[in-house]
């Protein structure tokens, strides 16, 4: 213990200077904009004491606002998935005319405000939309409704996926596909056994930050979600209506479920990571 | 033959889903002309808007530049117990809601916060004001420039650090002199990501400000007040204008090393 004290004093015996300056700042910096406000965050419901924050869980609104988010963000993800692996593969393998264009592109979602995406993607999906408007007379309709959230989350969650599948599959060589046709596997053989089982693990970790992402996005689904209580309401919208009641204990409930959400959605995604791993190494 | 339908598939889901929204933020901007969208920007609560958003982001990119530099540089170059865990920290705000992130300063700073009602009656207003505005935009900005900085001095290692030191060099002359100058490139693509995210924060933000038109109201906020007053023209001249910063922040984080490939080249 004291051992490590010292060596957490000295820099772990680096002689190189400026270590506690350097260190004393960080803890600084990070100690006021991240330590104090997230203990402010897991201190402050149990504040009012035990059964205020009882009687904050005892709300049918907030779990009808958490599990929409959990449901749309997961569905959103989902979806990823395939388009996610399509563009990736399109990108590395497909020669794609265009394709630093497209490359260019798939970053657009996330360069972009999310109040610009949310305005822009309401209005595109909306009744007199570009894309709304043919969609509504096939009886679609897509706007102010759950399937306006998940539509926002899959455009803002696309390039989590591609980017984690991306890489990987550079350096996946072309030759395995041409053995697995040469030992006579069939093309889905090839597609399921050769291509996508490497890609497991970064479908995952995409899936996975797509999700988190996507439980407590806010300004890009507000505009297109329609916010009704129990039906379109997301938890993050749900913080804010608490918090313009001066509800405290209600909003800091929210909160403290939808960190947990998101981070929860990350170890899982580490852990299953890891097995795949595990697997792959016994393989 | 199936690769001209893989092709043709392929640019039509990037056209639809992703290259429309820019397409239609143009368009609902220049609907009537260009002269109400110049005008609509001209607006006093628009210019108001403007300046918070550049006053804000460049106070976060300094604190976040200073402090990421001496954080990468603590977290790189020496091995020390905490340190895994401090990594992890700087990397927090990242999985953390924007709303969520406004929240906390008002559990700090708001009027039932925890020391809000006492630094109000000192005349120190945070939560619903600018300062508060500037706390969420630091926290949610946070991570970019360290985690940018940090695989690149980890790949530097120690010994040109080392080096400078035995020759009499002192801590601001070798991070100045020998660690900076080899990291350049992540640390302005650090820097334009922050710049980039802090222009365009609206969640965090919008929990903190109050929402008080020439006031407290950026550019995400203004433009979400003029669409809900019907005023599209003028919510999408801003969404361009603001898009458009940030974009061209992302895209010129390129540049360096495209004239690194180019002297590359010529070498």
């Amino acid at each position: 213990m004291k051992q490590a004290v010292l060596s957490f004093l000295r820099g772990g015996g680096s002689a190189l200077p400026g270590y506690r300056l350097a260190l004393a700042a960080t803890l600084v910096w990070t100690g006021f904009f991240i330590l104090l406000p997230l203990s402010a965050l897991i201190i402050r419901p149990w504040q009012d004491g035990v059964g205020a924050m009882v009687a904050a869980l005892h709300d049918a609104r907030m779990f009808a606002a958490l599990w929409t988010s959990f449901s749309c963000a997961f569905l959103a993800a989902l979806l990823n998935i395939p388009l996610g692996l399509l563009l990736a593969w399109t990108l590395v393998r497909g020669d794609l005319p265009g394709r630093r264009v497209a490359d260019a592109v798939i970053d657009l979602p996330l360069a972009l405000p999310t109040a610009v995406s949310g305005i822009t993607l309401a209005t595109l999906y909306g009744p007199q939309g570009w894309l709304g408007a043919p969609l509504a007379k096939l009886g679609l309709v897509l706007a102010y409704s759950r399937t306006g959230i998940v539509l926002a989350l899959m455009f803002v969650g696309l390039p989590f996926v591609v980017r984690t599948v991306e890489p990987v599959l550079k350096n996946l060589p072309r030759d395995m596909e041409e053995a697995a046709v040469l030992l006579g596997a069939r093309p889905w053989q090839v597609v399921t056994r050769v291509i996508i089982a490497p890609l497991l693990p970064a479908l995952l970790t995409g899936f996975g930050l797509a999700l988190a992402r996507g439980v407590g996005e806010y300004g890009s689904v507000i505009f297109i979600a329609g916010n009704q209580p129990f039906k379109s309401e997301i938890a993050p919208l749900l913080i804010v209506v608490r918090l313009q009641e001066f509800d405290y204990a209600g909003a800091t409930a929210i909160a403290l479920i939808l960190l947990l959400m998101s981070l929860l959605a990350l170890v899982l995604v580490s852990l299953v990571r890891w097995r795949l791993s595990v697997w792959g190494e016994q393989a | 033959m199936s690769r001209y339908a893989l092709w043709a598939v392929t640019w039509a889901l990037i056209v639809l889903v992703l290259l429309m929204s820019p397409a239609v933020v143009v368009a609902e901007a220049l609907k009537t002309g260009l002269q109400p969208a110049l005008a609509s920007l001209s607006d006093p609560d628009a210019q108001a808007a403007i300046w918070l958003t550049l006053e804000v982001t460049a106070v976060s990119v300094l604190v976040n530049t200073l402090f990421g530099i001496l954080a990468a540089w603590v977290l790189t170059k020496y091995r020390f117990p905490g340190r895994s865990a401090l990594l992890v920290l700087v990397e927090l705000p990242l999985s953390i809601s924007p709303v969520v992130s406004g929240l906390v300063w008002l559990l700090l700073f708001g009027a039932q916060g925890w020391w809000g009602s006492v630094l109000e009656q000192a005349g120190i207003h945070i939560a619903f004001a600018v300062p508060g505005i500037m706390l969420a935009t630091i926290f949610v900005t946070l991570p970019y420039v360290v985690r940018t900085l940090v695989p690149l001095m980890e790949q530097q290692g120690r010994d040109a650090e080392e080096a400078a030191m035995l020759a009499g060099a002192g801590f601001w002359n070798i991070l100045w002199r020998v660690t900076l100058p080899g990291a350049r490139v992540a640390l302005f693509s650090g820097i334009l990501l922050t710049t980039a995210r802090a222009m365009g924060e609206f969640g965090a933000v919008s929990v903190v400000s109050g929402h008080i038109p020439g006031m407290t109201e950026t550019m995400p906020l203004h433009i979400e007040s003029l669409y809900n007053g019907y005023q599209t023209v003028a919510a999408f001249s801003m969404a361009a204008l603001l898009a458009g910063m940030a974009m061209m922040a992302v895209l010129l984080r390129s540049v360096p090393e495209r004239l690194a490939r180019r002297k590359e080249a010529q070498a």
